[in-house]
């Protein structure tokens, strides 16, 4: 039967997070749709197409591809634990 | 209006299919059961039988496609021998584990090595733990009313269904066969009703990983792990026993036909030396029990039809009279003994029973058994048996075992 | 690019929390796949990591119907639902078979070169993650020579990868096509035309994977973009017999320059044992490959 956290909570296996600064990322700049790599390239799935870009927290295991192709490089992927500032 | 006509074993077993109208046919050639998948083959292109033929590459693929058209819904069927048998093993056991009622017929014939394309039933016993079950014929008729039974047998429990007979012995050889009637037949078989079909209106994911524990589902409902799902095939199975016995009494009643259900026996009554055997091996067993009778000495077969399930409770039944047991088989667990032997004998364990039972490996690869060497075996059995001097013994028939004969 | 981000169907049918790895290139692969299939599909998968993906009883992620089989007979059992929905007349469900590298060019090999040559209606999908990942990273004939795996640990891959495209381009199938989860839109163009055509349609996916190629998981989609930019991935299509140059690699093709091979290797831990020998007969072999595929773009 299909459900979500089938691993259970996934986003427990992160040791880095993403942290999205908005005053970078192109939607919330352009305030408009546009670029979405993030999205395209999540192997998750867990990246919306909203504006802000919003990352679903419970289930992101933390692989830092987001981060990776960010064209404005509005993603830094930071320990957990640590504060997003 | 009786339709009867000389088949050999393949021929009948191909009627028997087409009467049954399954909707996936998947099959490899394989000497001796070739004729009965080139028949099929004749059947669909010309016409004759409406179904999807898929002309595989390896008997593995083979029951592969059964196993998949039967989980989208479709009636199936296969057929193969020997080490086409061996080469779909572990499909043997994905498709009892998956409960799918496919129906296939098993022309019985030894493994190599060294080579033998003719008869033996090593290739089909040594699958009784796969969970299919596995019914032996006697004769031509027995082999297209089996085929009948088998799809009602297996479509009512969910459980495959080897339908086996004699290669070469059964399948090259011509016997009257009176074919039942496709209406009749269709009476007899409801349509096949799948438990979990494979579908985009349900989606889901099937025969996946289970944990060693059970684990609940998105609902929070505990399902079942491995252990309770192989508990469940094993428990089908003991229940199939008055399934099988069911099916068989009403087809007799349906077609005035009976092969007997889980055994059948031969003069039993007031059978002290009983033989015992599946297949065309009981059938010569019932023509030395004759002979042995007319000499006064009191022969009989309980004939086991049914392997998978064992029929224990009917065994102790039958056999309560005998003095002695003599299994016939063809076939033999390495490192012990014949496997109909032994299930015989642990049948018997749990009665008060205890007599010698001899067994007796016979017609490996072909190697031919005659009616009189069967009760010579006998004959000598019961002069022992008589000077009490009779006991659990292994006796390799008609071979050059490089030992004396007498013992 | 920008704007093609968009057609893509936004539904997903892997829902969150999967087992797959962090980085799986498998999985997002399988996301896109899934998007351009849609819901009117059936698939049929072996033992793998696609298996694991698609979760442990009675719970999975996938959120189409899926039908479990053994290691050798993915292609077989693609066979049977075809042929099962065909004695049923519901010929307009898509039929899958999804399999990787390990499953379709050792064991799996015969089942599908079967299915294939009856031209059975059903797309037979390769993810090639160039080992038996699932069990830990094994060596299969897709790793590529000069590569460690927990098989080849000390000695390296001695064999070049076969040419399994070669091998299913033997069989004249209707459409055959090379992907990469690093250029999603391309994979899913392709899916899209995939889904239309009747008869055996063979893909290809790329599919980096970080534990298995030994590569930090931020890395994957630039992995597998390298893999095109050196020539060692083509992405091309083949229908009808008529061979044509898709994406990146089109654009390399008609004006671009191939960057040495050196650069997608080093990128990669498995590779650090190759040798210089190795490096070189490996080079020489895509540039011989690619100048192959220049040729049959243009005639």
């Amino acid at each position: 039967m299909p459900a979500r956290g089938e691993a259970g909570r996934t986003g427990d296996w992160r040791d880095l997070k993403p942290v999205i600064d908005h005053k970078k990322c192109i939607p919330s700049v352009k305030n408009r749709s546009a670029c979405y790599l993030c999205w395209l390239y999540c192997p998750e799935g867990v990246v919306k197409m909203s504006i802000p870009v919003e990352i679903d927290m419970d289930y992101c295991k933390g692989c830092g591809i987001c981060a990776e192709e960010c064209p404005p490089n509005a993603i830094r992927m930071v320990r957990e634990g640590e504060s997003d500032g | 209006m009786a339709d009867v006509r000389i088949l050999t074993g393949n021929e009948a077993a191909a009627l028997g299919v087409k009467l049954c109208r399954p909707g996936v046919v998947a099959a490899y050639p394989i000497t001796p059961q070739s004729q009965l998948a080139e028949i099929l083959s004749r059947y669909v292109e010309g016409g004759e039988m409406r179904a999807e033929y898929v002309r595989v590459e390896g008997e593995h693929s083979a029951l592969t496609v059964c196993i998949s058209a039967s989980t989208v819904g479709a009636r199936t069927f296969t057929a193969t021998s020997s080490n086409g048998l061996l080469y779909m093993h572990e499909q043997l056991h994905w498709t009892a584990g998956s409960r799918l009622p496919v129906v296939m017929c098993v022309v019985n014939r030894g493994i190599g090595a060294p080579w033998s394309i003719f008869n033996d039933q090593q290739d089909s016993l040594a699958q009784r733990d796969t969970g299919w079950i596995q019914i032996y014929c006697r004769n031509n008729q027995e082999i297209i009313d089996t085929i009948i039974q088998a799809y009602r047998i297996a479509e009512s429990v969910y459980i495959p269904v080897m339908v086996c007979y004699d290669g070469f012995v059964l399948s090259h050889t011509m016997m009257p066969v009176d074919i039942p009637d496709g209406d009749m037949v269709r009476g007899f078989l409801p349509p096949y009703k799948p438990h979990t079909i494979l579908s985009p209106e349900a989606p889901r994911t099937i025969n996946s990983v289970l944990f060693p524990w059970r684990r609940a589902n998105p609902e929070g409902v505990l399902c079942d792990g491995y252990m309770e799902m192989r508990f469940k095939l094993e428990a089908a199975m003991r229940e199939a026993r008055s399934g099988i016995q069911k099916a068989s009494d009403d087809f007799a009643r349906v077609f005035d036909r009976d092969h007997g259900g889980l055994v059948w026996t031969y003069r039993s009554e007031g059978a002290e030396l009983l033989f015992s055997g599946m297949g065309s091996i009981a059938n010569e067993a019932t023509v030395a029990s004759d002979l042995l009778r007319e000499e006064g000495i009191p022969a009989g077969v309980l004939g086991v039809r049914v392997y998978r399930p064992f029929p224990r409770e009917r065994v102790i039944e039958e056999a309560r009279g005998a003095k002695a047991l003599m299994v016939l088989q063809k076939g033999v667990s390495y490192g012990y003994e014949g496997c109909l032997t032994s299930d015989l004998k642990a049948a018997l364990y749990e009665s008060t029973l205890r007599i010698p039972v001899v067994d007796v490996v016979a017609g490996l690869g072909g190697r031919d058994v005659k009616a009189r060497e069967i009760a010579e075996a006998g004959r000598e059995a019961w002069k022992s048996l008589q000077a009490g001097k009779l006991t659990n013994r292994s006796l390799w028939l008609n071979c050059d075992t490089g030992e004396d004969h007498a013992e | 690019m920008q704007n093609n981000i968009f057609k893509i169907n936004e539904t997903e049918y892997i829902l969150p929390g999967s087992r797959a790895c962090q980085g799986c290139g498998l999985t997002l692969a399988y996301r896109h796949m899934l998007k351009a299939l849609r819901e009117n599909t059936v698939l049929t998968i072996p033992a793998s990591c696609l298996c694991v993906l698609h979760g442990i009883y009675p719970i999975t992620p996938v959120t189409v119907p899926c039908l479990n089989t053994t290691f050798a007979s993915t292609a077989a059992s693609a066979a049977g639902i075809a042929a099962g929905l065909a004695a049923m007349n519901k010929t307009d469900i898509t039929v899958v078979a999804m399999a990787g590298d390990g499953s379709t060019y050792d064991m799996g090999i015969q089942a599908l070169s079967g299915a294939a040559e009856r031209n059975t209606d059903f797309i037979y999908v390769c993810y090639d993650n160039e080992g038996y990942m699932n069990t830990g990273t094994q060596r299969s004939s897709a790793t590529p020579m000069g590569a460690l795996t927990t098989t080849t640990p000390i000695l390296t891959k001695e064999h070049s990868k076969k040419d399994f495209i070669r091998i299913m381009e033997a069989h004249e199938l209707p459409y055959l096509a090379t992907t990469s989860p690093s250029y999603p839109i391309d994979l899913y163009d392709k899916f899209v035309k995939a889904k239309r055509i009747k008869g055996t349609r063979y893909m290809h996916i790329y599919s980096p994977c970080p534990p298995g190629w030994m590569f930090p998981t931020k890395d994957t989609i630039r992995v597998g973009q390298l893999a095109v930019e050196t020539g060692i991935v083509v992405l091309f299509e083949i229908e009808d017999g008529k061979f044509r140059f898709t994406g990146r690699s089109k654009t390399l093709a008609e004006r671009g320059k191939k960057q040495p091979l050196v650069n997608y290797v080093s990128r990669q831990g498995r590779f650090r044992k190759m040798s210089i020998e190795q490096l070189n007969r490996l080079q020489a072999w895509v540039d011989a490959r690619w100048n192959d595929y220049l040729r049959r773009a243009e005639g």
